[in-house]
């Protein structure tokens, strides 16, 4: 025997494990938080800790029954992120309460979106038993993307947050529909280009040692991508066409298998940002604030008050609740990275990276082990939708690209952002479910059941 | 609140932090290395098919090497198996012609990940056939069963 055979297991011990191990972490958080900044322990952790307790149990037990051969480490990676997310946000609502008593808290909004977004998981997980289904709505995808994206534009509903119309009002919610249409649109791209990608990478013309496709088979997608990013732009959402761009960019590469595309890509890149920092006037200054922040220090307070909060933090932080993360404005959301940096140091900030990596890891393994090429392609855009993002952000915010406006998955504070991000959890887990199952038995046939070919004349 | 406390409570959760790391990483590793403690059981389980398969139909051992077709306007033709996968059909970029109206240009693939062969119908106008089951998906087959395009019959032959 030259290789041992990959035996299919479920490993679901494992996971309850790890899932005890990450609501372990959660609470622990949670409780030092109340000892460094009150010294007590919160008298709500035990609700609170309760509460994750429970629905970690439920979760899991969920993807006992619907999913028993998913992936196991993601859950619980995802579990600890959000975990640690929920505390900061409750660390910094009490300090910035301190500052200033008026300022509104985010710390049960966040939790009740949790909640939301865990259902989101479940539902996803029951409702989509095989993701190959998914396929077949590939343009209802598509045009639902452009749907959510027009919908802030639209009078009565949309509205303007700090200079960007990406919202839209939902009762007392706000939601941004954006984050739902990467998933729409991440899925109109696999079902597109799985049934493209010979037509693509093999007709068309050579141009400059590039293939480039013939026009009808790129038509529909490249339209597809130019409204969605032209919509964003038009909203000045430039972290999401960023990301669009990237999420477009990979898969056409991943589909064709020409590096081409990369090419390509970084050369459109290059010429979009060039124009964008010609034409629009915050682009600028996120590109100075990035080269040299400390020329004008009073409009990037932002970006150095990150920076010597990153500082302050040191090898191994101030421990929770005992640095001045609150200081920084956006310290919640855009600048969570530079919160838990902080708190938690240089070891902390990089296990919550190693953490971001694993789960793109198991995103990009989904998508290897995968049997079909729709759920290679939508698991290798979502794991690559994740990277991005994360390197975007924690990038932008220690200073090695410019600062562009997008989430931290899971830990920054957004219900949107956190309940779509759940949402792709339960895709990645059941594609990883069809993926790790025992292969179908090798088909043996009585002769008598063949079909034969039957001469009627 | 002691500073001391407050140091050791910061360590702790940073040492619990890693452990979680550490752990989902050897979770990952013994997913990936992990399969020499149930490989032993396998065999035994395998053991207790074979029998039952033998009284069905002899099941041929071995690795195959060949593509044959075995009945059909083409029938005799073969071709070798590689690592490559085999496209079938009645256009030129097929790895055999089949001279058979009721085969699509681009029919059906065969495709190997290194153990195992697979079938592949190409969205053919008539499909093609495992037995009396018209195919939707990848399906692995093994030596000497029949897969019927149109009117060919190909098998995999040793």
């Amino acid at each position: 025997m030259t290789t041992a055979a990959w035996v299919p297991r479920k490993r679901r011990g494992a996971e309850f494990f790890l899932t005890v191990l990450a609501v372990f972490i959660g609470i622990a958080a949670y409780a030092s938080v109340g000892l460094g900044v009150e010294g007590t322990i919160p008298a709500d952790t035990y609700k609170l800790g309760g509460a994750l307790i429970v629905v970690a149990i439920a979760t899991h037990l969920i993807v006992r029954k619907v999913a028993p051969y998913a992936d196991p480490v993601l859950l619980p990676l995802v579990i600890a992120l959000n975990g640690l997310g929920l505390a900061m946000i409750y660390r910094l609502d009490l300090g910035r309460r301190q500052i200033d008593p008026e300022r509104a808290a985010f710390a049960n909004s966040q939790l009740v979106w949790t909640a939301v977004g865990i259902a989101a998981f479940a539902g996803i997980l029951m409702l989509v038993r095989d993701h190959r289904r998914l396929q077949t709505l590939t343009y209802t995808f598509g045009l639902a993307a452009i749907g959510l994206l027009i919908l802030p534009l639209l009078p009565h509903f949309g509205r303007t947050i700090n200079g960007a119309r990406i919202w839209v009002n939902f009762g007392p919610f706000s939601f941004q529909p954006g984050e739902a249409a990467k998933v729409c649109l991440a899925i109109f791209f696999a079902g597109y280009l799985v049934v493209k990608r010979d037509a693509l990478a093999l007709a068309g013309r050579r141009i400059m040692g590039i293939d480039l496709p013939r026009g009808r088979d790129l038509g529909p997608i490249l339209a597809g991508w130019l409204i969605s990013v032209g919509i964003l732009v038009l909203q000045r959402d430039l972290g999401s066409s960023l990301l669009f761009f990237g999420l477009f960019v990979v898969m056409l590469y991943v589909a064709t298998e020409r590096p081409g595309w990369l090419v390509v890509g970084a050369v459109l890149f290059g010429a979009g940002a060039y124009f964008g920092y010609l034409g629009f006037g915050h682009v600028r200054v996120r590109f100075d604030a990035w080269l040299d922040p400390f020329g004008d220090p009073d409009r990037n307070g932002q970006i150095i008050n990150g920076l010597f909060g990153l500082a302050h933090g040191g090898i191994l932080g101030q421990g929770w609740g005992q640095g001045s993360p609150q200081l920084t404005p956006y310290s919640f959301s855009d600048f969570i990275a530079a919160s838990m940096g902080e708190e938690l140091g240089l070891t902390g900030l990089m296990a919550i990276i190693v953490i971001y990596g694993l789960i793109v890891e198991r995103g990009l393994r989904i998508s290897l082990t995968c049997r079909d090429a729709f759920g290679k392609l939508l698991a290798a855009g979502l794991a690559f939708s994740f990277a991005l993002q994360v390197f975007v952000v924690v990038g932008g915010v220690t200073r090695l690209i410019p600062l562009t406006g997008l989430t931290t998955p899971f830990m920054a504070q957004g219900g949107s952002s956190v309940v779509m991000n759940w949402a792709i959890i339960g895709l990645l887990l059941r594609i990883s479910d069809q993926t790790r199952r025992p292969a179908p038995e090798i088909s043996t046939f009585a002769s008598d059941e063949e079909t034969q070919v039957v001469k009627l004349s | 609140m002691s500073e001391l406390t407050l140091t050791l409570i910061k360590l702790g959760f940073l040492a619990v932090l890693w452990l979680f790391v550490l752990s989902a990483v050897s979770v990952i590793r013994s997913d990936i290395f992990g399969t020499k403690a149930t490989s032993a059981p396998k065999p035994a389980k395998s053991k207790q098919k074979a029998p039952a398969k033998a009284k069905n139909r002899k099941a041929p051992r071995g690795v195959p090497t060949k593509l044959q077709v075995v009945s059909g306007p083409n029938a005799g033709q073969s071709v070798p198996l590689g690592d490559k996968p085999i496209l079938l059909g009645r256009g030129t970029d097929a790895a055999i012609r089949l001279d058979d109206d009721y085969v699509s240009t681009r029919h059906a693939r065969f495709a190997t990940n290194g153990e195992q062969w697979f079938v592949e119908d190409l969205g053919s106008t008539n499909g093609t056939y495992l037995g009396s089951q018209r195919i939707t998906s990848p399906v692995p087959i093994g030596i000497g069963i029949a897969v019927r395009l149109g009117k060919t019959i190909v098998e995999l032959q040793k």
